[in-house]
C-alpha cells in the first residue's frame, strides 16, 4: 500500500470532460457532418467557401481543437485502461501511459499545426 | 413447520481444502434436505451437523447483519444466509470461498489484506481538536446524515472485493469497501479528517485504480453503491488537484 499524491488526476480529468464533449458534440458532427452534409441535404450551407469562412474563425478553430484534443486524451485513458486489463498488465506501467497518452499528445499539436494554418 | 419438510433433496457441491491434508482445494459433494425456507447457510449447517462436522465456514447472525458468511454460490459472490436454495433448485449449488482471497480453509478465506487497508482509511471521525466532554456532542441535523448515509451501511462482508477484476489485477488495489469508508467519513459533518484520508485515497492505489466496472455496486448487499462512493472520491480529488496545481495561490 503506497501513500502520496498521483499524477492521475490530470489524466482522469481530461477523461471526464473528454467523454462528456466526446459523448454529447461527435454524435451531432456525425449527423451534421458525416450524414447530413454527404447526402446533400443542406447542400448550400456545406459550399466551399462557407465552410472555409466558417472555420476560420478563431472561436470556431478554438472549438474544433479542444472537440478534438479532449476526444483523443478520453480515447487515450480509456485504451491504456483496455490494454492493461486485455493484456493482464499493470495500468501504471510505464509504456502503455506513455503511448496512450503520448500519442493523444501528438494528436493535439498536429490539430494545432492544422487548425493554425487553415 | 414441518408442512415444508418433504422428502426431496438437493446437491450441493462445496470446495474443501484443509490444510495438511489436501494438496490443493477440490469440490466435495453433499445431498442435503430442500426446504423452500433453507438458504445455503442452512444447507452448510445441515451438512456440519449430520454429515461431516469437520466442514469450515463463518457465519454468525443468520439475518445479513455480521457480515460474516459471504460466500461464491454458482459463481456469485453472496451473502449465504440471505441466497435461497430455491433460487437454485432443483439445479445442483456449487460453493466456494470468495474470490480473489487466499482460502485458509475450506470456506473460509484469510481476511488479512483487507484488515491492513480498514485502517489505513482511518474509518473512524477525525477532529482536529476534541472538544472537552462537557460541552456536548456533535450535533447533526437530519440532511447532514443523509449525506453519508448509504455509505455507512457497510457490513464489511467483502463481496464487492470478490467482485472487483481491478482488485484481481492488482491486489494493492484499496478497494470498493475501503474507498466507500472514506466517502463515508470524508462527507459526515463531524469529521475533519479528510486530508489524511487522501493519502491513501487519491495515492497511486487509490481511487484512480477503478475504471468503473460497477460489479461492486450489483453485488453489495446493502445498497452501499461503492462504486458511486468511488466516482464522488475522483471527482472531488481532481477538483482538489486543479485547485493546488493550476491555482497554487488558491491554498496554503
Ligand atoms: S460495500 Fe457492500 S459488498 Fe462491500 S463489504 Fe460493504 S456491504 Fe459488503
Ligand atoms: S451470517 Fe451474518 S451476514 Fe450472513
Amino acid at each position: 500500500m503506497k501513500t502520496g499524491r498521483s499524477s492521475e488526476p490530470i489524466w482522469w480529468l481530461l477523461f471526464a470532460v473528454g467523454g462528456t464533449v466526446a459523448a454529447f458534440l461527435v454524435p451531432v458532427h456525425i449527423a451534421v457532418g458525416g450524414i447530413a452534409g454527404p447526402a446533400g441535404w443542406i447542400p448550400q450551407a456545406f459550399a466551399y467557401d462557407r465552410m472555409v469562412g466558417l472555420i476560420s474563425h478563431p472561436l470556431s478553430r478554438l472549438y474544433l481543437f479542444a472537440l478534438i484534443s479532449l476526444s483523443l486524451f478520453h480515447w487515450a485513458h480509456r485504451f491504456r485502461y483496455t490494454l492493461a486489463e486485455g493484456l493482464r498488465l499493470k495500468a501504471s506501467w510505464l509504456p502503455i501511459p506513455i503511448a496512450c497518452y503520448g500519442s493523444a499528445i501528438v494528436g493535439t499539436i498536429l490539430a494545432a499545426a492544422v487548425l493554425m494554418r487553415l | 413447520m414441518t408442512s415444508s419438510v418433504s422428502s426431496a433433496t438437493i446437491t450441493l457441491e462445496v470446495l474443501r481444502y484443509r490444510p495438511g491434508r489436501d494438496q490443493a482445494p477440490a469440490f466435495q459433494s453433499f445431498q442435503v434436505p430442500y426446504r423452500e425456507d433453507w438458504v445455503v447457510l442452512d444447507a452448510l449447517n445441515y451438512i456440519k451437523d449430520q454429515i461431516d462436522g469437520s466442514l469450515s465456514y463463518r457465519w454468525s447472525c443468520r439475518m445479513g447483519v455480521c457480515g460474516s458468511c459471504g460466500m461464491m454460490v454458482n459463481g456469485t459472490p453472496r451473502l449465504s444466509c440471505a441466497a435461497f436454495l430455491k433460487e437454485y433448485y432443483p439445479a445442483t449449488v456449487r460453493v466456494e470461498p470468495l474470490e480473489h482471497f487466499p482460502i485458509e480453509r475450506d470456506l473460509v478465506i484469510s481476511l488479512d489484506d483487507f484488515m491492513q487497508k480498514l485502517p489505513a482509511v482511518r474509518p473512524w471521525i477525525v477532529r482536529q481538536d476534541d472538544r472537552p466532554l462537557d460541552a456536548g456532542e456533535y450535533r447533526q441535523t437530519p440532511a447532514e446524515l443523509d449525506w453519508y448515509k448509504q455509505f455507512s451501511m457497510c457490513i464489511n462482508c467483502l463481496l464487492c472485493y470478490s467482485a472487483c477484476p481491478v482488485y484481481e489485477l492488482e491486489p494493492r488495489f484499496i478497494g470498493p469497501a475501503a474507498l466507500a469508508l472514506v466517502a463515508r467519513y470524508n462527507l459526515d459533518s463531524r469529521d475533519q479528517g479528510r486530508e489524511q484520508r487522501q493519502e491513501i485515497a487519491a495515492g497511486p492505489d487509490g481511487v484512480w485504480d477503478c475504471t468503473l466496472v460497477g460489479e461492486c455496486s450489483t453485488v453489495c448487499p446493502k445498497d452501499v453503491d461503492p462504486a458511486g462512493a468511488i466516482q464522488r472520491l475522483k471527482l472531488s480529488s481532481a477538483l482538489e488537484w486543479v485547485k493546488n496545481v493550476v491555482l497554487p495561490w488558491g491554498r496554503r
